[in-house]
């Protein structure tokens, strides 16, 4: 239940409020560089609108493209709230993405679709899983800090890949990607393409909002969250309160490397249908930005997804402006350093609503001054309340044209 | 080929890919000491990587430039860069007491979108490749003691005398003047610091600065000697991790990261030399590129337990 703000009480700076002014400052960030070599930003930015929203087709591949970072950022979040570091998304992407690319060109065509696809997403998250919790054990059982094992984790993923794409699943004609997967194995959904006019759209999206809920519900509503929680907001408080520290840390890495391990599920065998020797996904570290700017609440994490969609599929149209692609991950970096940042953020809008609530006072006192009115401020109604401010703004004024 | 021969040809490489990794971990030794966790040495050293090789470009595509001086001048820029990117952690570490290693990450990314975005605007492609960078040379009597002379001063880069040299200069200011011995303070315990009239801010931004400065030139150091060319797709391929890692597994000790380094710059070497050695051929190109990855996996496993961490690393002050 959301708590509505009383008119004589001072404001204070909202998740929201400081997301969206990173949001803010990021684009404004993007401004200057753009403007630095010498091109127009708003032309830049309606082109990025234009690219990512202008037509169904548009609408549907940018849902494609959000579909991976709202399960990443997820992951991400997940991590977050449970006291990880989970920079390994890249990594987990990959393995989920090789083992769905495997089971499609080995499960048999006539397993029936619904089993199928059951299939390959349990099995990628079982390995996605089993890859978070390999930095999950090593930080609960050898205190290896999971931001250095997680990136040493994606690049032995990259290589695993780059070895099992030529030995299973090569593409002989080009030898460094796989052989695209038929269309009745991937995630693809006909009466989703029809309605849009997009490939890249997929039921990965309906996966990723039931995570959303999922995800939310566990740390919600379950004693699992709960524990989870209570490890990442105090370690040493959580094991006296009986809590198993080290399995949680286990836990709960296994369940973001199983979204990560999805996301790429949805990337490699919905998204697109193919995989690439000797690429490393830069969504894992979107992920990152994604979670942050979400707040780390799935709500959140959700339509920061959506934004960052819009950002990274509008800025292909950016190249008949002449301004480079880059410009759009500059603004994601932009914006997850002012995030992580956020206290000065929140410092400037609470002192902002410092100083309007004492302009509000000062008003308030002066009309009641003017009036003789000496009941507390408190005990008036809504309306006298806003009547005296007005009043008073109009008092302190002339006094000041007065002088 | 004999046993030898292996060994004289793996060794000269390895030092040339230990060198960035060493000052990149001495970047990370200076900044974690003073008690600010620094995960953006990867975005540092790529950073370092762009700026030498785009200043290096423009140099040596001027007539009649000195290709010497162009490198030299080259590094330098690459120090200086770095260096003022790392403003931006010190900033969001020090004064806004925002979460470090977030900061860390974020500097990460920004580097590698930077680059890539002013790479595009300068070349087109996103890749620039320096015509020259540092040529090996033997180095005068001493190359010509057996054993270790083909070892250490066979074809070797003088970037690589100048870092150790750092390094060495290093060991004496952290561990032999009060300075040193202040900035240790200042990631152990800095509120007693404080008491005796340090100023700990000032401290820990000579830090991160000095991380800054030191993992660009490691960045250069990699363009200049065995790279050749910033190349937008692969970035520096985790070795700013890798740098991290040896500076965890060297326990924060400045021997103890030129040892750390040392095996990583050798697991690197065997991961790239695969190609070349007949002992290797076997062996698939993917086992071979995640070998240092897992090595330093199992070296972390080892050195994590009794952890040497500075004790206030991590903390605003």
């Amino acid at each position: 239940m959301k708590k509505k703000i009383a008119l004589l009480e001072e404001r204070k700076a909202s998740p929201l409020l400081v997301s969206l002014s990173a949001v803010v400052l990021g684009i404004a960030a993007g401004c200057v560089f753009i403007l630095l070599i010498g091109k127009n930003p708003f032309s830049g930015f309606e082109k990025i609108l234009f690219g990512a929203l202008s037509n169904t087709r548009r609408i549907g591949n940018t849902i494609g493209m959000s579909t991976q970072l709202i399960l990443i950022g997820l992951s991400v979040a997940f991590a977050f709230k449970t006291g990880l570091f989970n920079i390994g998304a890249s990594g987990q992407m990959l393995i989920g993405g090789i083992t769905g690319s495997i089971l499609a060109f080995y499960i048999p065509m006539s397993v029936p679709r619904p089993l199928y696809l059951l299939i390959i997403i349990i099995a990628s998250m079982l390995t996605g899983a089993f890859w978070g919790f390999i930095s999950g054990f090593l930080k609960a059982k050898f205190n290896v800090h999971e931001v250095v094992s997680t990136i040493m984790l994606n690049w032995i993923a990259y290589w695993i890949v780059y070895d099992f794409i030529p030995r299973f699943i090569i593409d002989p004609t080009i030898s460094v990607k796989s052989k695209p997967i038929e269309t009745m194995h991937t995630l693809r959904a006909e009466w989703l393409s029809k309605l849009t006019g997009s490939f890249s759209i997929n039921y990965g999206i309906f996966i990723a909002i039931i995570m959303c809920i999922v995800i939310w519900f566990i740390l919600e509503k379950t004693t699992l969250g709960f524990s989870l929680k209570a490890v990442g907001s105090n370690k040493f408080c959580a094991e006296y309160a009986g809590i198993k520290v080290e399995r949680s840390i286990m836990i709960s890495m296994a369940i973001a490397g199983a979204l990560s391990s999805l996301a790429g599920l949805t990337y490699y065998c919905g998204y697109s249908t193919i995989m690439e020797m000797g690429k490393m996904p830069g969504e894992g570290y979107d992920g990152i930005a994604v979670a942050l700017l979400g707040n780390c609440s799935p709500c959140g994490v959700f339509f920061a997804a959506l934004f960052f969609g819009i950002l990274k599929m509008g800025k292909g149209s950016l190249a008949a402006t002449g301004i480079p692609t880059e410009i759009a991950d500059t603004i994601i970096a932009t914006i997850i350093y002012f995030t992580a940042t956020n206290v000065i953020l929140a410092k400037f809008w609470n002192s902002r609503f410092h100083t309007s609530f004492e302009k509000k006072m000062s008003y308030l006192s002066a009309a009641m001054a003017k009036h003789g009115d000496s009941t507390p401020p408190g005990k008036l109604t809504e309306a006298a309340q806003k009547a005296y401010i007005k009043e008073g703004r109009m008092i302190l004024k002339a006094k000041k044209e007065a002088e | 080929m004999g046993f030898w021969d292996i060994i004289t040809s793996i060794i000269p490489s390895a030092i040339a890919y230990t060198m960035p990794l060493l000052m990149g971990a001495l970047g990370g030794l200076y900044s974690e000491r003073s008690g600010v966790t620094n995960l953006c040495i990867e975005g540092l050293m790529l950073f370092g990587v762009f700026s030498s090789a785009a200043t290096i470009v423009k140099l040596q595509a001027i007539p009649g430039f000195s290709f010497t001086l162009a490198v030299i001048i080259g590094i330098g820029v690459a120090m200086l860069s770095s260096m003022l990117l790392s403003v931006l952690h010190g900033i969001a570490a020090i004064n806004l007491r925002a979460n470090q290693v977030i900061s860390g990450t974020a500097i990460n990314m920004l580097s590698t979108a930077i680059t890539l975005f002013l790479a595009q605007t300068i070349t087109g492609s996103g890749n620039i490749t320096i015509v020259r960078g540092v040529l090996r040379a033997d180095i005068p009597l001493l190359s010509s003691i057996p054993v270790i002379g083909p070892l250490f001063f066979h074809n070797t880069y003088w970037t690589t005398w100048i870092c150790l040299l750092i390094w060495g200069a290093s060991w004496f200011l952290l561990y032999k003047t009060s300075f040193g011995l202040r900035l240790r303070a200042c990631g152990e315990h800095p509120s007693a610091v404080a008491s005796a009239g340090v100023n700990v801010h000032k401290m820990r931004y000579i830090g991160v600065l000095a991380s800054g400065l030191l993992s660009g030139l490691g960045g250069a150091c990699i363009l200049v000697t065995y790279a050749g060319e910033y190349n937008a797709g692969s970035g520096i391929n985790g070795l700013g991790f890798l740098a991290i890692a040896a500076l965890i597994f060297g326990q924060w000790k400045p021997l103890g990261i030129l040892g750390s380094t040392f095996f990583f710059g050798l697991c690197m070497t065997i991961a790239n030399m695969g190609k070349v050695f007949p002992v290797f051929q076997s062996i698939p190109a993917g086992y071979l590129g995640m070998f240092p990855y897992v090595a330093t996996l199992i070296a972390l496993i080892f050195s994590s337990r009794r952890s040497a961490a500075p004790l206030a690393s991590g903390e605003p002050f």
